[in-house]
């Protein structure tokens, strides 16, 4: 028996579940209600503008957040003693094992106007903030939920280059923070790659956080087309032409991304 | 007159509780082609990442140029280092791996231009005879190719000192040669002081001007390679140092020891009447004779070609000598073996002695020294996070 044969349960799950579901998101962006083939739902998105304007926003919003705080905590725990090292990675994938909208409310009733960031800034005697149901919550709740899938790939990066060489830049007349700009950014850029991919996509896309911190005050994408599916303005066609000019501007993205980031290259020789 | 370079005064270092250095006491000269050589966690890698600034020893001085540089860091000392494993900046081509330390201001100079760092680069590739590779990616490099980028990359900063960690432990057997060749010439066409770590004794004797034995974190002899090999101080340094039969000696007189109770003549002097002592003969100075003639008398039990030579193990009741000679002795073959005057060192008792110089086990021991891989440096993963 052919190892390949092993292969065809996966094949078959991404005919059924990955490629016909796009074959239908392409087919229905295409067609009347009555399927007929148009294009009246491209022209019909006209108004979505500042939504699509607003998601690529926040999600850009996040995911440079993301990285301002991902990439030193990669740095610093690929930089300690192998038990630290594991406890600290413990305590960033444990959240991820909790559940999505659980730690959502937890944040509802961190940041409501009566909620125990409020509470705390007027017991030190600070003005209280009006955050939930704006942007920022939702920059919060994502950054929040996201920031593992950035961490992860960073710091697998970053442990992996080896000791000899930051002492060879060391050697070379390279002080920390030379060894740190000239070597090991520029070798962890792949990492920081495949965590801006593994935020900005999802951050794109996020519905759920948008309800319950923006209070649906703040719509983005996934809001949009989770209403033309299952909410009040069902019009699936519409749904799907959004969720194609969604992916096809992602995809660009992420071309760029990868185009202009450099290419992935082993770490050591 | 050689000028002292670097000096480690009294140096002693400690991983966990485990002594790596104790005590060391090293002068290095100028211009010097100077190896530490040992095996595995001798404390030689320790020695060389002192003098690199990698480790501070726990106590004791390092002097360069007779000043104190113990809190001196990496960056700023005048010394150069090839790493085991090349470390080559992979995400930078040949020439920008090169140029890494040109473009940093060392110290004490000011910072080079454009130009001036392109020829120095440049000069540099022909010496290492990679000339049109400094576009090339590291990566797609041979594993020789990469060792020229990692030597170019420290000698193009002119040091004083450049520090060599095993460099040519990954290549192979043919491309090891030529390139001590190389590093020989480079030495002395550049005349930088080499401070070479090698577990390989050819190599240690092939390249150096002085050779430091070192084991158990002692330093066991310091010398010119042909000191080392002909007058090994103890068991340890005969054994490590090429092929040696140790036997058990006493010394009646100047000029005369008993082995295996028959009188040997010897050039030694100076020991203590019926001082026992360790006897070192080496196997390539020992005459096979006809039994009648020979002063000891033994059956050879085991027979390998070695191209050159066949080497034979012979029992001499009960103890495995090992003979390098050119005439086939088939197994079996009783023989009687003379040794001139000159071919026999003796050694005071040490530490080592009894423990190295029997060839019972030979073809294991073989085995072990000439497999390039052999060596895992236990040292390095040690101190490499220090």
């Amino acid at each position: 028996m052919k190892p390949k044969y092993f292969a065809i349960p996966y094949v078959v799950w991404m005919a059924i579940f990955v490629v016909a579901p796009i074959i239908f998101v392409i087919v229905f962006a295409f067609t009347t209600p009555d399927g007929y083939p148009t294009l009246q739902n491209f022209a019909a998105m006209g108004r979505f503008t500042n939504i699509f304007i607003r998601s690529f926003w926040l999600a850009f919003v996040a995911t440079a957040i993301c990285i301002l705080i991902g990439y030193p905590i990669a740095y610093i725990l690929s930089r300690e003693g192998p038990r630290l090292q594991k406890l600290m990675l413990m305590l960033i994938i444990l959240p991820m094992w909790m559940n999505f909208l659980l730690r959502t409310y937890a944040w509802m009733s961190i940041l409501e106007n009566t909620g125990l960031l409020n509470r705390f800034l007027s017991f030190v005697g600070l003005p209280t903030l009006n955050i939930i149901n704006t942007p920022t919550a939702v920059v919060i709740g994502m950054v929040y939920n996201f920031l593992p899938f950035m961490i992860l790939p960073i710091y697998s990066v970053i442990v992996k280059i080896d000791q000899s060489l930051y002492e060879a830049a060391q050697d070379l007349g390279a002080n920390n923070v030379t060894v740190f700009r000239k070597v090991v950014f520029p070798v962890s850029l792949p990492g920081v790659l495949s965590g801006v991919m593994m935020v900005f996509v999802p951050a794109v896309s996020t519905f759920v956080i948008t309800q319950l911190l923006g209070g649906g005050m703040v719509m983005m994408l996934g809001d949009l087309i989770e209403m033309h599916f299952l909410g009040t303005a069902y019009n699936p066609q519409l749904g799907s032409a959004i969720a194609l000019v969604m992916m096809f501007v992602v995809i660009i993205f992420m071309y760029l991304v990868n185009r202009f980031g450099g290419e992935e290259k082993v770490v050591t020789a | 007159m050689a000028k002292e370079l670097i000096r480690l005064s009294k140096c002693s270092m400690a991983f966990d509780g485990d002594v790596v250095l104790d005590n060391i006491d090293l002068c290095i000269n100028d211009k010097e082609f100077l190896t530490l050589l040992g095996p595995s966690g001798c404390g030689k890698t320790t020695t060389l990442r002192i003098i690199g600034g990698f480790l501070k020893p726990a106590s004791g001085d390092v002097l360069f140029d007779g000043v104190r540089i113990n809190d001196v860091p990496p960056h700023k000392r005048a010394v150069n280092t090839v790493f085991q494993k090349y470390a080559l900046f992979t995400h930078l081509n040949v020439f920008e791996n090169i140029a890494f330390g040109l473009r940093l201001a060392r110290p004490g100079g000011k910072k080079l231009s454009k130009d001036e760092i392109a020829s120095r680069v440049m000069e540099m590739l022909e010496v290492v005879s990679l000339k049109g590779f400094e576009k090339r990616d590291v990566s797609s490099l041979s594993g020789g190719q990469q060792q020229r980028v990692a030597i170019a990359r420290a000698l193009v900063n002119r040091p004083k000192v450049l520090l060599l960690d095993e460099p040519l432990g990954a290549l192979d057997m043919r491309l090891r040669k030529d390139m001590q060749n190389e590093l020989k010439q480079m030495q002395q066409a550049t005349g930088i002081t080499f401070i070479y770590v090698t577990h390989d004794q050819e190599e240690a004797l092939a390249m150096s001007d002085t050779v430091v034995v070192m084991e158990n974190g002692v330093i066991q002899q310091i010398g010119t390679p042909e000191d080392i090999y002909n007058e090994p101080e103890n068991a340890f340094v005969a054994d490590f140092i090429g092929e040696s039969n140790i036997v058990d000696g006493i010394m009646l007189d100047d000029g005369l020891v008993e082995i295996f109770g028959r009188k040997f003549k010897c050039l030694d002097k100076g020991f203590k009447p019926s001082e026992p002592v360790d006897v070192v003969i080496r196997p390539e100075d020992i005459d096979i004779v006809s039994p009648e003639k020979g002063q000891l008398t033994g059956k050879v039990i085991s027979v390998t070609f070695r191209g050159l030579m066949y080497d034979i193990i012979v029992d001499f009741n009960g103890f495995k000598w090992l003979i390098q000679t050119t005439d086939l002795s088939p197994i079996g073959t009783t023989l009687g073996i003379k040794i001139d005057p000159d071919g026999i060192h003796i050694m005071s008792k040490s530490q080592f002695s009894g423990m190295y110089g029997d060839y019972s086990s030979y073809s294991a021991e073989y085995d072990e020294i000439s497999d390039v891989d052999y060596e895992v440096e236990i040292e390095d993963a040690e101190g490499a996070r220090e």
